[in-house]
């Protein structure tokens, strides 16, 4: 096979870190690349210096066998390459034809000739079986649409590489099933793609080759045939990873959070909770699966008092907290990972030191007759720290400076400092890397079997098989089943969360 | 323009016309208070007009300008003292000299959006502060100078105020103004109907055209124009000195067209009240042009009233008073800002400094 894109050498220094050290990287026509590693094991340097958005400090690229040197993403693109960034870069408010157009404008007598890109992507979306309507509004298309018109907008450009970033980071499994049949058929076609992500699973089902990448280093490129997902975790962090969850069956004790026909609704005043009652008991972990958008967000939400419910009733132990505010939530007990953690998590601006008292700052030790006591927040800050495995120079940079995982790792424990009785984790481990999710994984299985109830709602089914105790399945803004973790297959789960699976034992 | 604000539009517009027709009607024609109103009104919105103008271009490529009304106020003075000079110095004839002077004016408002560029965009200095050093430079210049030439003893004009060439003169649209009466209407000066076209001209660019395209993405998501190929500081400076060019014709306006004189702080707000046409006209062309025609209809309220103040009766006497009228531009500005006839979203990236 002919290799279309080789890299050798490729070194690029930031302040403090060395992002890519010696690089060495090559492409075949029609194959699936996978380029595996952790957050900031530089393959998003490496991409950005073959999409001419950086340029490398040492090292060459070759197309095609002839070097290259890339100004801007510009020259990338007419040298055939397209990039599909994990932030899509579209416009919201433009239309899919003007968002494909935008750069490479066709024009008649000076004016946008709208007429003609319309029928040009009908051409694309035939040839490459991707439907799009070219009038719609991006901003009102779902995620895996809008990935799909990055594809697009990378095929217009006449683009033989195509790079796909973390693709597959935002995606419900069913948008995940579509990309990957998708990438088969552009394959087919000729086009060579490289596929950047660190989930383990994903890069066996679809990789031709797999590159793993680590500290800017080349670590390994492997036959996937000839591996699995032990080794990729190994190589991809350095030292021997616990995949699978270590965990004692059970033992639920007093149920300490219980929720009674619940209905919620949206922004946009639809119902998208209607009618879920569950009980959490101490030292358990309730699981609750579904596809993204069926109502997690809302339910979350109205449990930790960021949403009024409609109606319902939700009690923690004997007293009914139905929406009480936050602060009255917490001081009897609720712990809570939001889902979106920059928005709902923690102040970004604020020092780690801040954020770890952000549910406590009002009460002593942290404050005394209305001043803040600095002094004893920034030794629970030093404590939090050491005991959760920050990494960070100091308790008082920005938050905003730290990497996702230990962002995260902020949030887990200031709400596990706490003397909570239930926690409600929402999405604890999206966008981390696998030393990240291990640990995350490992302090919520400790807390419970320290006797705290657990609410955990995840879109990743391998997450929520491997914690739960108990699955919740939720569908449609309703919970279709209540299932004992183990008496549940993968495949049954996939299906009910499909709605397409009616179970016959709906609730224990 | 939605539903929601085209009928308050109406309503304003016809409430203002109103009163002034109730009020006048026992000596003059409805139809000439009509026509008198309308015309005034085409001509007061001209510097709000093309205020907004240079607000849509700034915004709508990521740029806030709170600058206009320093643009507009150098761009008046400046053309204004090119014109005299060339009239009374070189004794060019008048309307060359005024055409100059309307040349300096866009020059000038041209250069003032280069510095606005320079500092936001180039320095990433914060857009606000950068637009209220436009205003406050505008307002020490102007003023200093307009002191120093004209006012000191020993200067130029040796404290004497020279004879100004005039205003631009009339242009009326044959056929059109020659209907009886309401043909007043089409009888106008150049800038204001050089605003007119231009609203039609900045639609069609900013809508149609790969400039307007490219404009929109970079003021939308500029990291996605990037990614494209796009040279996002290249868009801004570019649409900022168009803004600023727009904003000096606008300020042209007030001492070559409506007034032959200058007196400092001239302009009075119209700068604001242009980002106000734009918020309401939801940074498109031809909204703002129908928003600058409701503060228009203000202004031409407060104008025409004062032909009737004796004839106003006594239960409305508070009109009388042209404090009071004056406030209307100003009223109308907050109930539109405060976001009370239907909300409007500026560009997602309007005011914030591209970082590569």
């Amino acid at each position: 096979m002919d290799t279309v894109l080789e890299v050798k050498g490729i070194t690029k220094k930031f302040p403090g870190v060395l992002a890519n050290d010696h690089v060495d990287f090559n492409l075949r026509k029609g194959e699936i690349h996978a380029l595996l590693g952790e957050n900031g094991a530089g393959k998003s340097t490496l991409m950005n210096i073959i999409y001419g958005l950086t340029s490398p400090d040492d090292g060459e690229i070759l197309i095609n066998g002839k070097a290259t040197h890339f100004h801007s993403p510009k020259d990338a693109i007419a040298c055939g390459i397209g990039m599909v960034h994990q932030h899509f870069m579209l416009v919201p408010v433009f239309t899919v034809a003007e968002n494909i157009m935008l750069g490479s404008e066709k024009l008649r007598n000076g004016v946008l000739d709208i007429v003609q890109v319309n029928k040009d992507l009908k051409e694309l979306s035939t040839q490459y079986g991707l439907e799009i309507d070219p009038t719609s509004l991006v901003h009102d298309l779902p995620v895996g649409i809008q990935q799909r018109v990055e594809i697009i907008k990378a095929l217009y450009r006449k683009a033989e590489i195509l790079i796909l970033d973390e693709p597959t980071a935002v995606l419900t499994p069913q948008e995940v099933e579509d990309l990957f049949i998708i990438i088969r058929k552009l394959v087919d076609q000729g086009i060579s793609v490289i596929f950047i992500t660190h989930k383990l699973k994903e890069v066996l089902s679809i990789a031709d080759r797999i590159t793993v990448m680590r500290g800017g280093k080349v670590i390994a490129t492997d036959d996937p045939k000839q591996t699995n997902e032990q080794a990729l975790a190994s190589q991809m962090v350095g030292r021997t990873v616990i995949l699978k969850v270590d965990k004692t069956p059970a033992k639920p004790g007093d149920v300490v959070l219980s929720v009674k026909d619940l209905h919620v609704q949206d922004d946009r005043k639809i119902e998208t909770v209607r009618g879920v009652s569950f009980e959490v008991r101490k030292g358990e972990i309730l699981g609750i699966a579904g596809v993204q958008g069926n109502g997690q967000t809302e339910l979350a939400e109205a449990m930790t008092g960021l949403r009024h419910a409609i109606s319902g009733e939700i009690r923690i132990q004997d007293q009914n907290v139905f929406n009480h505010p936050p602060r009255d939530l917490v001081e009897k007990g609720m712990g809570h990972i939001p889902e979106d953690r920059q928005k709902h998590g923690f102040v970004m601006q604020y020092p780690i030191s801040d954020n770890l008292v952000l549910c406590s700052y009002y009460v002593s030790p942290f404050c005394r007759r209305g001043v803040l006591q600095n002094s004893a927040i920034g030794t629970n800050a030093e404590n939090l720290i050491k005991r959760f495995d920050i990494r960070t120079p100091s308790p008082y940079v920005p938050t905003s400076k730290l990497s996702g995982g230990n962002q995260q790792k902020v949030i887990v424990a200031r709400e596990l400092s706490r003397n909570i009785k239930f926690l409600v984790a929402n999405q604890p481990t999206r966008g981390l890397d696998v030393g990240s999710i291990e640990y995350i994984h490992h302090e919520i299985v400790q807390m419970r079997d320290e006797g705290i109830g657990v609410v955990l709602i995840s879109a990743e089914l391998d997450e929520i098989m491997a914690l739960s105790d108990r699955i919740a399945v939720m569908y449609h803004g309703e919970i279709v089943a209540i299932l004992p973790a183990d008496k549940v297959t993968r495949e049954e789960l996939g299906l009910m969360m499909a709605g397409s699976l009616k179970p016959e034992v709906s609730t224990i | 323009m939605d539903l929601k604000r085209s009928i308050f539009i109406t309503i304003i517009v016809a409430f203002l016309y109103s009163i002034v027709i109730l009020i006048g009607k026992d000596t003059t024609q409805p139809l000439i208070i009509l026509t008198s109103m309308i015309a005034t009104t085409i001509s007061v919105a001209t510097p709000l007009t093309l205020g907004a103008l240079c607000g849509t271009f700034c915004e709508r490529s990521g740029v806030t300008n709170i600058g206009i009304e320093g643009m507009m106020l150098s761009a008046a003075f400046f053309g204004w003292l090119t014109s005299i000079y060339l009239n009374t110095i070189y004794h060019v004839t008048p309307l060359p000299s005024l055409l100059i002077g309307v040349f300096v004016a866009i020059l000038t408002g041209g250069l003032l959006g280069l510095l606005h560029a320079w500092l936001s965009v180039t320095f990433k200095v914060d857009q606000i502060i950068s637009g209220t050093v436009i205003n406050i430079l505008a307002t020490g210049v102007t003023g200093f100078l307009n002191r120093q030439l004209f006012f000191e003893k020993g200067s130029i004009f040796g404290g004497n105020v020279p004879h100004a060439p005039g205003t631009l003169p009339i242009i009326a649209i044959p056929g059109l103004s020659q209907i009886p009466v309401f043909g007043k209407v089409f009888e106008q000066q150049p800038i204001a109907w050089t605003a007119i076209i231009l609203v039609f001209v900045a639609n069609f660019v900013l809508f149609r055209t790969r400039w307007g395209l490219r404009t929109r993405a970079v003021g939308e998501h500029p990291r996605a124009a990037d990614t494209v190929g796009i040279n996002v500081s290249f868009m801004r400076y570019i649409n900022v000195i168009i803004g600023g060019c727009l904003a000096g014709l606008g300020g042209a306006y007030f001492t070559l067209e409506s007034v032959p004189s200058f007196e400092p702080l001239m302009t009075n707000g119209r700068g604001f009240i242009s980002l106000a046409a734009m918020i309401f006209g939801n940074w498109t062309p031809l909204g703002a042009w129908a928003a600058a025609l409701v503060f228009g209809a203000a202004q031409a309220f407060q104008i025409n009233l004062q032909f009737f103040r004796d004839l106003i009766p006594p239960q409305w006497a508070f009109l009388q008073q042209s404090y009071i009228v004056g406030l209307t531009p100003y009223i109308l500005t907050m109930i539109i800002l405060a976001g009370l006839i239907g909300r409007t979203t500026s560009p997602a990236a309007d005011g914030t400094p591209y970082e590569k």
